[in-house]
């Protein structure tokens, strides 16, 4: 006895930062109550049919993903063009009556994966589905229902086949929330550093965070708060913190290239501000994120943060390797030394700030840079209290990759139980690794560069 | 800097300093700005706040704007008083003034609305190894 309906869709993704659409997708199902199922196995196949209950847990989802280009209601699928023709013609006649109102106009989009059609050739396409009795007049810009026909034809480019993998039809549905790329782009941005997180990352983020109205957020490596923007957007208050004091005032020197000095209010709350979003701020705390800042028992909802890695912002905290002397006199106006912030202690000190300051359940979204050849996934740093819920790639360069980690706070810290401090040979000195490497390599490539320069001409020789 | 923050903050970075709360307000300039009002927001940070701590530091910079001095019975419902606590929270903001540690009388600048609250590299607990989060 099964009085629950599920439903066939079609999500069509799109085809960036494949590894994170998956946790992306259980995050948001998990935040928004929804249940799915899979048909087929989820892989880096940009389409995935899945099953749902309703169509207004499709709009749902739909209304947070950044990975959805859109969900389709699958009409027919199939890997052969006369098979698709003959499901559709099969349809019951009352399945597609609701759309085929001589009131609602339509349209008829022919899209193609990895190929491209000439426009007589899209017309063919369309021509080809003649036999639906579509009774409404059609409108290209705005029509009430949107046919979709799409033709895979596999995820090489380079090596594209006569004939499409596979065909989808169906009815266009609703769109993803790709716009936001577009709406919070860094290039319209006020207020943007070097390490500033672009839109579409920092909106898988906050999804990642599930963050939701009335939630409360920190960033405790805030820069130009790149990372807040999204999740006020999604509701969420927000503060940060940064050691930088010059960043946080909008003080240093500016990230744009045409851009000689910053503008006099260039600041988080300002970004915020242009977004609309001034009711989520809080504030930004100059502090070091080493040091205990907050009361014990002040609790925040998420932790979404992208830590300095040591490359293109340092990675510091107050301190010094001397004894330190500073008269009264100097105290007040005394600019703190620095001295390195080893990424072991960074991440831990960031764990267990998590495990001490979120809610339970709430949750810690972090990159973490990675040599990639070091790799090991058990050298990442854990806590008792949090569970590694996801760890998503996103490839950098040949040796170097980031990897956002989500976790999630499962049991209330006591006294003794503190995050260990793991060794991560990838991560103890990261910078240095990461010029050391690149040094290396360097070498390499001048003796393989010199070795093709003289090899042709000894062997010529002999 | 909102009120809401001061309620959170404390100076126990500083070597010596326990507790470091709640800090000592001077606002040398407050601005009051419109935030839109969020009951359900307001009514799940009350029992979260230190109240006594928010009263008292509203009541030093003169902003109280009728706030109880205690917690109402009926916050949840009671709309009036959130929206008292919602102000208080919110609104009131400090651009500049200071926050002073209970403990040492050491002073955190507050300017342009940000508190700076770091320390001297002679005032932190310990120089080299791992946070005060562990203990």
């Amino acid at each position: 006895m099964c009085s629950v309906s599920w439903k066939k869709y079609l999500l069509w993704f799109a085809h960036d930062l494949v590894d994170f659409r998956l946790a992306e997708m259980k995050s948001l199902l998990s935040l928004l109550c929804i249940e799915m199922k899979w048909v087929e196995e989820p892989s880096d196949h940009p389409f995935w049919i899945v099953q749902m209950q309703s169509d207004e847990c499709v709009k749902k989802l739909a209304s947070r993903s950044i990975s959805l280009r859109g969900v389709i209601d699958l009409w027919a699928h199939s890997d052969c063009i006369e098979d698709l023709h003959k499901q559709l013609k099969k349809l019951d006649h009352d399945f597609y009556k609701p759309y085929f109102q001589p009131h609602l106009s339509f349209k008829v989009e022919v899209e193609t994966f990895s190929n491209h059609l000439s426009m007589a050739e899209r017309v063919e396409k369309i021509e080809s589905f003649s036999y639906l009795p579509l009774a409404g007049p059609v409108n290209l810009k705005n029509p009430d229902v949107k046919l979709w026909f799409m033709e895979y034809y596999g995820l090489e480019p380079n090596n594209i086949p006569d004939k499409p993998y596979l065909y989808y039809f169906g009815r266009w549905m609703i769109d993803g929330q790709r716009h936001l790329i577009k709406e919070f782009s860094l290039k319209t941005r006020k207020f943007i550093g070097n390490t500033s997180m672009d839109a579409q990352i920092s909106v898988l983020m906050a999804n990642q965070a599930k963050v939701k109205s009335g939630d409360l957020v920190m960033d405790p490596f805030v820069g130009t708060g790149s990372l807040l923007v999204p999740a006020a957007y999604f509701g969420a208050y927000v503060l940060g913190t940064d050691i930088d004091y010059l960043m946080l005032h909008g003080k240093t020197r500016p990230s744009r290239i045409q851009q000689k000095v910053r503008e006099a209010d260039e600041s988080i709350h300002s970004n915020l501000w242009q977004y609309g979003l001034q009711n989520q701020y809080i504030d930004v705390v100059v502090a070091d994120s080493s040091l205990p800042l907050w009361v014990k028992n002040f609790e925040l909802d998420a932790i979404i943060t992208d830590p300095p890695y040591g490359i293109r912002e340092p990675t510091e905290r107050v301190g010094t390797h001397k004894t330190p002397q500073i008269t009264e006199e100097q105290a007040a106006t005394h600019i703190p030394s620095k001295i390195d912030y080893d990424h072991d202690h960074l991440y831990q000190d960031l764990l267990n700030f998590a495990a001490k300051h979120l809610k339970l359940g709430g949750r810690l979204v972090t990159f973490i840079p990675i040599l990639r050849e070091l790799y090991c996934e058990e050298n990442l740093p854990k806590h008792p209290c949090l569970n590694l819920i996801s760890n998503s790639e996103q490839i950098l360069s040949a040796h170097i990759s980031r990897r956002l980690l989500t976790f999630e706070k499962v049991s209330i810290e006591t006294n003794n139980e503190v995050g260990e401090r793991t060794f991560t040979p990838n991560l103890e000195n990261f910078r240095d690794k990461y010029f050391n490497h690149c040094e290396e390599s360097r070498a390499i490539r001048r003796q393989k560069n010199s070795y093709h320069k003289w090899a042709p001409r000894s062997s010529t020789d002999e | 800097m909102k009120l809401l923050t001061h309620n959170v903050l404390s100076s126990k970075c500083l070597k010596g300093v326990s507790v470091g709360y709640p800090l000592r307000l001077n606002a040398t300039d407050i601005k009051v700005v419109d935030v839109d009002y969020n009951s359900e927001f307001v009514s799940r940070m009350i029992p979260k706040i230190n109240y006594s701590a928010l009263y008292d530091a509203a009541q030093s910079i003169g902003h109280l704007n009728g706030l109880p001095d205690a917690v109402v019975d009926d916050f949840e419902s009671n709309e009036d008083f959130l929206k008292a606590v919602h102000h208080v929270l919110l609104e009131v903001d400090i651009v500049s003034g200071d926050l002073e540690c209970p403990e040492s009388g050491r002073k955190f600048p507050i300017t342009r609305g940000i508190p700076n609250m770091l320390v001297n590299e002679n005032e932190v607990n310990e120089i080299n190894g791992s946070n005060g989060y562990n203990n």
